[in-house]
């Protein structure tokens, strides 16, 4: 076992390191990206046939694309050397009870504990390829809601399942994409039908325990005409000392009226490649807030996307990412403006520190079909030492006329004059500097649920320290 | 000894040119001084040297705050013993809540986590006495405050805080007569026996607010003049150029 001490890669930051010995997997496939672990997967799994040949062919894609030119980074990952599915489980359970223990202990180390669930809505727990749990409470389920891991939402609700799948990001979108329709295993199904508000969150909790694995879950969110609902991810993984991948797929279908919020808080270890494509289309006056912390993985590529489709459509992503030692945050935002009179807004804050890196990478577009649209971006980027970096790529493609473009960045480190001020009231320096990073991106902070804000304040302290010389 | 705060000599750079020439000044507690001089005299480079502040570089002196050598502490360390600056120009803080940040630096000058009963408490008396909104509290640090809020959350600070020796630099300069009214009062409650005083200003004013037991006047990095708080009255009428003439026609300094 190669498993590493989550002191000798990150100094004393990352709890959630330990690998579980005791969960052995039931299912586990030949390493490498193959036609074969394809159909072990859909024997295993029963599925219906058009998603074989989905499967099949979306391999085919992956292995003909190339990753872009732009997105360097990524040439170095083995993909023979990848266990493509792999599973503890036999079947996802909706009682907590009926979770295996290992799986069970795993979770409550992660302090996912049972009692959250009476905050929340309905909670699911991924681990490795499959959901190891997946609940929701009685009133919103009463209501119509449906809220089942991917593969039992395809089962239970074809038709609904098969409108929506790979619509808004099929598989020829880029390589990994492709990837994780190849391979796709686990994530949430959730349905909210018409008018229905669910007030409280859903919440998943995605863990890979294996080494050299990857984690392909798929995410299908459809809000019908004016219903709410607010959906929200943890990560985080073993710390080891070789490379694992996590390419997930979120489509997410915003209906006339409704909004869906969806918050991400990213924190895998530093050997996770974590590559993922996610879209909302928004319809009719609806609104699509993305919410996305990026605080681990050794590299990411991420940028959440609305697609404005109906009119006057909200499109909001705030994006929150912090390289230390080791990673590449390239994170950011895509807004995709086809209908007339809608507004977006893209928020990007990012730290970087220990020699890590972050890019902020952001696309907006307006075809010419969208008139009188409104955008604002702002990109702000704090650098801590001289050995971090820093990078903006912001793209503007403006086709639609009357078009209200505003564009704001900065860069900047904590500034002499405001560590002064602070220690001049007897606030210790390294207490300081995490005062001043913990109001840098405040901003974004204070719309995360409360237990993630706890966390990503005492992530973002852990990793202050010995920063800043 | 245990009473006072002495500047010695003190010489102060910045960049490679010497703002400070020579400073001596002995504050003992329950006294307030007045530090007066015209822009750009080193008034600011004092305070800011007083607390350590990186870019102002110590060459020669000591500054003995209760016989002990400060010079060697960082800031905030001094500032844990009791030295209080306010600022001419505070700085903005983004994203850090007023009542977080005070919270922190009222545990930091205590050394322990203090009730948050009653901190909240004694922070509702200081405010009252300030004229402060409580809206002010979910506030961030500065961000967006008008001149005269920043000014008064200054004091407030400094009311939180309980220093043993305080420097106000300018606390008066962009105050109308109201807001320097409230800010006196508040600077007024704070002193006695326990506090030590260097308020520094421009301008004679707020000194009919907050009676100075001593004046001195700094001229080019060095003080020329010192004396009771008709100096400062004798200066309102007769402005800085007089005492610039004596400075330059008799150079040695006037001790404090
Ligand atoms: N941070 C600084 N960097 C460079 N020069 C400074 C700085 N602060 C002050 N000075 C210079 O030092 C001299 C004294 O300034 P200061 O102490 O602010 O005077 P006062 O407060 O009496 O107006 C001035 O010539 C000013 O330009
Ligand atoms: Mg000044």
């Amino acid at each position: 076992m190669s498993t590493a001490s989550p002191d000798q890669v990150l100094p004393g930051a990352y709890k959630e390191g330990f690998h579980d010995v005791n969960i052995k997997a039931l299912h586990k496939v030949p390493k490498g990206p193959t036609h074969e672990v394809i159909d072990y997967m859909c024997d295993t799994k029963g599925e219906p046939d058009w998603m074989r040949q989905f499967r099949h062919r979306s391999l085919d894609l992956f292995l003909k694309a190339t990753i872009p030119e732009w997105m360097p980074g990524l040439r170095d990952i083995d993909y023979d050397a990848i266990t493509y599915y792999a599973s503890p489980i036999e079947k996802s359970a909706r009682r907590w009870e009926d979770v295996p223990i290992e799986i069970r202990n795993t979770y409550d180390k992660l302090g996912i504990a049972k009692e959250e669930q009476k905050l929340l809505g309905g909670l699911g727990a991924q681990i490795d390829s499959e959901m190891a749990y997946h609940n929701i409470q009685e009133s919103l389920s009463k209501r119509g809601v449906i809220f089942l891991s991917c593969d039992d939402g395809m089962k239970e609700y074809p038709e609904i399942f098969k409108e929506h799948f790979a619509k808004s990001i099929p598989p020829e979108d880029n390589k990994f994409a492709a990837l994780n329709s190849a391979f796709w295993s686990g994530g949430s199904f959730v349905y909210v039908p018409k008018g229905v508000k669910c007030d409280v969150p859903l919440s998943v909790y995605f863990r890979i325990n294996a080494e050299q694995f990857g984690q392909f879950e798929r995410t299908l969110i459809i809000c019908e005409d004016d219903s709410f609902c607010h959906y929200v991810e943890g990560c985080s993984a073993p710390v080891y000392t070789t490379n694992s991948l996590h390419s997930a797929v979120v489509e997410i279908f915003v209906k006339d009226r409704a909004r869906c919020r969806y918050t991400t808080i990213q924190n895998w270890s530093t050997d996770v490649y974590n590559l993922v494509t996610k879209r909302a289309f928004l319809y009719k006056n609806s609104v699509m807030e993305w919410v996305d912390g990026n605080l681990g993985s050794k590299r990411t590529v991420k940028y959440p996307s609305c697609y404005m489709l109906g009119e006057g459509g909200h499109g909001e992503i705030l994006s929150l990412a912090s390289s230390d030692k080791g990673m590449w945050q390239d994170a950011g935002a895509k807004l995709v403006f086809f209908a007339p009179n809608c507004t977006g807004r893209i928020n990007s804050k990012s730290i970087s520190g220990h020699g890590g890196r972050a890019s902020y990478r952001g696309l907006v577009q307006v075809n010419e079909a969208a008139q009188n649209c409104r955008v604002q971006v702002n990109c702000d980027a704090l650098i801590l030492d001289e050995i971090s970096r820093s990078d903006t790529y912001p793209v503007m493609e403006i086709d639609g006329d009357l078009a209200t473009i505003e564009h704001e960045a900065s860069v900047s480190n904590v500034s002499e004059e405001q560590l002064f001020y602070l220690q001049s009231r007897g606030i210790k320096k390294e207490d300081a500097v995490a005062m001043i990073v913990n109001g840098f991106i405040e901003p974004i902070v204070k719309e995360l649920p409360m237990e993630f804000a706890v966390e990503i304040n005492r992530l973002i302290n852990l990793q202050m320290e010995g920063s800043v010389g | 000894m245990a009473d006072t705060f002495e500047i010695q000599d003190l010489h102060v750079k910045i960049e490679e040119r010497e703002i400070l020439k020579g400073v001596d000044l002995v504050v003992r507690k329950g006294e307030v001084h007045a530090l007066m001089g015209p822009n750009g005299s080193g008034k600011s480079t004092l305070a800011n040297a007083i607390l350590g502040h990186p870019k102002y570089t110590v060459t020669s002196g000591k500054i003995l705050m209760k016989g002990e050598n400060i010079l060697e502490m960082e800031t905030d360390e001094r500032a844990r013993k009791g030295l209080f600056l306010a600022f001419q120009y505070p700085c903005e803080v983004p994203g850090v809540r007023q009542s977080n940040f005070l919270r922190l630096a009222c545990n930091a000058r205590a050394g322990r986590d203090m009730d948050v009963m009653d901190f909240y408490k004694k922070l509702e008396d200081k405010m009252k006495v300030l004229d402060i909104d409580e809206k002010f509290l979910k506030r961030y640090l500065n961000e967006g405050f008008s001149g005269g809020e920043k000014k008064r959350n200054e004091i407030l600070q400094m009311m939180m805080l309980e220093p043993e020796f305080a420097v106000m630099d300018e606390t008066d300069s962009g105050l109308d007569i109201d807001a320097l009214k409230v800010v006196s009062r508040g600077v007024n409650e704070l002193r006695g026996p326990g506090l030590g005083i260097l308020i520094i200003t421009h301008y004679e004013r707020i000194l009919r607010y907050i009676n100075p037991d001593f004046v001195h006047i700094l001229v080019d990095g060095k003080i020329v003049k010192s004396g009771g708080p008709d100096l400062a009255a004798h200066l309102e009428e007769h402005g800085y150029d007089w005492i610039i003439k004596d400075a330059e026609a008799a150079p040695a300094p006037v001790k404090g």
